[in-house]
């Protein structure tokens, strides 16, 4: 703008944005693949005039010249500073710089966009985490090692079985009487403690959907490793599911019952049973909000998977609309969905983090088909949300996984009904301590979605806002778009090699784990006294020991 | 590591047999404590079989209470061995007023009641006594019930044998459990001190017990009477057993099915397959996960030595029809019964569940893999 210009209340410079872009002239080779790569056209050619003043010369001989300006142009990278279009820090531009020439840099302070992004009315929505960075889980530690008294086990050469129940488990006494009656027991399943949480086909690319079912085939086919997968509210593509590797698979169901036709018509041609039916009530990262797919990656594949018309947005209300309490929740969709695979199949609902957790959990522990609880904490991951809902709504997964399962203890069911806890497992890189630490909490397995985006897919999201756009289908690695020009850049194959390498090196740390702490023939679930941090708040609110 | 002894003889023993077999094992414990189990007695407890015998440390004020608090109830003292204590104890041992032995006539109201309601009368009585003891310090109760005399204290085994004069005619028993303490906690509480007991079951074990906190609280919230104390981490086999036994009506054989069951892929080869997996998932909080040897008595009088699944403590159970020892170490066993045919000891690995039953006749090992012969 001129010196003397108007100013709009959104007119804003390079400074005020979360991100600006470092151009270094001198390496650039104007090659044009950074503002052709842009996921969201944050920069563009810029043609840059610059004036020079040449000096007077005093030629020896002839007419003096004067002083004078001289202009020459030249060609480069200019940020927009439209709220449209700012720079979301995701760095695709040094991936593709052949001469290391620009990078994005975090803005030293707290951006000005944040109060600009509404503009048209519409509060911010992206998908990614809740922009928190550390986490309680990353602070507990694990401190009763074995010590001359009892040995410390071998993580590398002992052996291991460190596995989990999914489905409602029997006291014993009731186990045994129902096997001498031939009586109807709850399916049970023995499954991998690391579970790869609902990611939905429609959420997630095509290429990506493959590599990780393609990687939880190869653990399970040809190391033996039963890790199961959950399918989020998108329904199942139709050959999956008449596949043999649909009972490494569990089948969501949300409030918009996306893809559910395609499902129950599927049932009898189906070979296997699935491993289980989530019924999902709510997500941590935007609890109390349906799922929301929006119209950008809707397309045809999508809309026919999910059985509904192509290029509109999704979503799918916040609650099950034909139920308004938990005593309907447990009698309609679990008893049919239990019925729908002949009670052959665990059916349990998936509750984002909240306080009233308890209440939930007093419910299904009186209900038989009731096959385990997850609970999804506020670290949870999404697609797509509303940025308030993603920064302040939710609860602590630790706290909330520790009541529940202190709850269980107290009635006696702390074996009977499994708790899954979700929700920023990993967040810093920590995968193995953080579902370790709630193992030892209580919960009987752990899910995680973002970590696997992150580890099998390089996602560039992070808690510093970086990124963050899955839900526009602009995914500049190809994760979370439905535009084949943009997911045909992330590897089938290599994503599930990807997937195989994250489970083995989880397998090998959650032994190191484990192995001190003399354990190792069943997961330390509930194993509290193993536990300590340095916080002597939450040591009281955990109750864990308090250690400094 | 504590050592562990037990026998189990046709023929009367004094318990002073198992108090010298850990003397000779004293490298491996420190002096710090004894206790004794006693089952199946001789002497004039012979012709009482059935009256129920409370055992325990009580002051001269405790002792009245007792006295004031069973003739409430209605039972009648049938016979009492005074164990009368030298004025100083030796070094290590606490001074005490009263080690009480005393078998009682049941209250005449409890005539007729169904067994299961007198032993669950017995249970409370004693866990009663306990807790009156606990408010006032001045009771310590380790068993109350038929046939079965507990001495626990403070000490060195062989010390505190020849201080309380152990070696007497009144204190033989077909049955001796022994367990010489390795002290891992400044102050010693008798309720942490091996063996444990609980309706008729008792067990000791050596070794620590790594999923403690999760079984107790599993144990705890069964709903059962008397699943309480846990000074020890080892109380809980006790309470396994006697949960195995009487909650799920299964005998010694599926003990070591519940604690270590197999792994999965050996259980899918096994021929009890559904009934092991079944125990396998239902009874998944109480899979122990420590270096842990277990030895312990059954109300029919069988012994048996279980060890954990990779077998990480010393055991060995010997001798000749008759008579068998199970030890930690074999000179324990050496000491107790030097004249059996050595070949035939019998070292229990990681799959065995060693019984003698009890006819005194055998040693039977129970192996996880083969098909399960339940004896109940």
């Amino acid at each position: 703008m001129q010196s003397n210009g108007t100013l709009a209340p959104f007119s804003l410079s390079i400074k005020d944005l979360p991100w600006q872009i470092l151009w270094n002239k001198d390496k650039c080779t104007l090659c044009g693949r950074c503002t052709a790569t842009c996921p969201v056209s944050a920069i563009e050619l810029g043609v840059f005039r610059k004036r020079q003043v040449a000096p007077a010369v005093a030629p020896a001989l002839g007419r003096l010249e004067a002083a004078r300006n001289a202009y020459s142009l030249y060609y480069g990278i200019r940020q927009k500073t439209d709220p449209a279009y700012a720079c979301v820090g995701c760095a695709m531009c040094s991936l593709v710089c052949p001469n290391d020439a620009i990078i994005p840099a975090r803005s030293d302070e707290a951006d000005k966009l944040r109060m600009h992004v509404d503009r048209g009315g519409q509060p911010r929505r992206r998908g990614g985490r809740r922009n928190v960075a550390g986490s309680l889980l990353d602070r507990i530690k694990f401190m009763r090692i074995s010590m001359l008294t009892d040995p410390a086990l071998d993580a590398g050469r002992h052996e291991f079985e460190l596995r989990t129940l999914l489905g409602r488990v029997l006291p014993p006494e009731q186990s045994l009487r129902f096997m001498a009656d031939n009586g109807w027991v709850p399916p049970v399943r023995e499954i991998y403690p690391l579970i790869i949480g609902g990611m939905s086909f429609g959420a997630l690319s095509p290429n990506m959907w493959e590599g990780l079912q393609m990687g939880v085939t190869y653990l399970n086919e040809e190391l033996g490793m039963p890790v199961r997968i959950s399918t989020g509210e998108g329904g199942c593509p139709p050959r999956l599911l008449r596949s043999r590797f649909i009972k490494y698979v569990i089948l969501q169901i949300a409030s918009g019952y996306f893809g559910w036709d395609e499902i129950i018509h599927a049932i009898p041609e189906m070979k296997e049973d699935p491993c289980a039916v989530e019924i999902k009530y709510g997500q941590g990262a935007k609890p109390g909000d349906g799922g929301l797919l929006m119209w950008h990656k809707v397309n045809k594949l999508i809309a026919a998977i999910r059985g509904v018309p192509a290029g509109i947005s999704l979503p799918s209300p916040p609650t099950h609309q034909t139920k308004y309490s938990i005593e309907e929740a447990v009698a309609k969709m679990t008893q049919s969905m239990y019925m729908a695979w002949g009670f052959r199949v665990p059916v349990y609902p998936k509750i984002s983090g909240t306080s009233t957790a308890l209440a939930v959990l007093n419910n299904l522990t009186r209900n038989p088909y009731a096959a385990g609880l997850a609970i999804d904490g506020e670290d949870g991951g999404t697609g797509a949300a509303y940025n308030v809902s993603m920064n302040h709504m939710g609860h602590p997964i630790a706290s909330n996984i520790r009541d529940c399962y202190l709850n269980l203890a107290k009635v006696g069911m702390q074996n009977e009904i499994p708790l899954l806890a979700g929700g920023g497992i990993g967040k810093a890189g920590n995968l193995a301590a953080n579902a370790a630490a709630l193992i030892m909490l209580g919960a009987s397995g752990v899910q995680v979605g973002k970590y696997m985006m992150q580890a099998a897919a390089g996602c560039l999201g992070s808690e510093s806002d970086r990124c963050n756009i899955c839900n526009i289908g602009l995914c500049p690695k190809g994760i979370t778009s439905q535009d084949p020009r943009l997911y045909r850049r992330l590897d089938v194959e290599q994503v599930a090699e990807r997937v195989v390498d994250v489970f083995l090196g989880f397998d090998t740390e959650l032994k190191k784990i484990v192995a001190p702490l003399g354990r190792s023939t069943s997961l330390p679930t509930g194993m509290s006294d193993a536990l300590g941090i340095d916080d002597h708040a939450a040591a009281e609110r955990l109750g864990i020991r308090y250690v400094v | 590591m504590c050592r562990l002894f037990a026998i189990t003889s046709q023929e009367p023993l004094s318990p002073m047999v198992a108090l010298e077999a850990l003397d000779v094992m004293r490298e491996g414990h420190d002096g710090s404590g004894v206790g004794l189990f006693l089952r199946d007695l001789a002497g004039p407890f012979e012709d009482i079989k059935d009256a129920p015998i409370l055992s325990g440390i009580f002051s001269e004020a405790g002792l009245r209470r007792l006295d004031s608090f069973m003739m409430d109830i209605g039972f009648m003292t049938k016979y009492k061995i005074s164990i009368k204590v030298p004025k100083t104890p030796p070094p290590g041992v606490p001074k005490r007023d009263i080690y009480l032995v005393r078998a009682y006539e049941y209250p005449e109201e409890w005539d007729g009641l169904p067994q299961s309601e007198l032993y669950n009368r017995l249970l409370q009585t004693r866990l009663t006594l306990r807790a009156m003891g606990e408010e006032q310090g001045d009771m310590i109760v380790f068993s109350f019930w038929p046939d079965v005399i507990m001495i626990k204290e403070i000490g060195d085994p062989l010390k505190v044998a020849h201080h309380l004069d152990l070696n007497r005619k009144e204190l033989h028993a077909r049955i001796i459990m022994a367990q010489g303490r390795q002290n891992t906690n400044y102050a010693i509480n008798l309720y942490a001190c091996h063996p444990f007991f609980i309706q008729g079951f008792s067990t000791m074990t050596n070794g620590e017990n790594t999923a403690f906190v999760p079984i107790r609280e599993y144990l705890m919230s069964r709903g059962v009477n008397g699943y309480s104390g846990y000074q020890s981490d080892s109380e809980v086999f006790t309470h396994i057993l006697h949960f195995v036994a009487l909650r799920m009506g299964l005998g010694v054989e599926a003990y070591k099915h519940v604690i270590t069951p197999l792994q999965d892929r050996d259980l899918e080869r096994h021929p009890n397959h559904d009934l092991l997996r079944r125990i396998k998932q239902s009874c998944r909080k109480l899979i122990i996960d420590g270096p842990n040897c277990v030895i312990g008595c059954l109300p029919d009088h069988s012994l048996f030595m279980v060890q954990d699944r990779k077998k990480l403590r010393p055991g060995v159970v010997g001798g000749r029809p008759g008579r068998y020892a199970f030890s930690s170490e074999l000179c324990g066993l050496d000491a107790a019964i030097p004249e059996r045919e050595k070949y035939t000891d019998l070292q229990p690995m990681h799959l065995d569940t060693v019984i003698v039953r009890a006819d005194r006749q055998e040693v039977s090992i129970c192996n996880q893999m083969e098909p399960l012969r339940l004896s109940r």
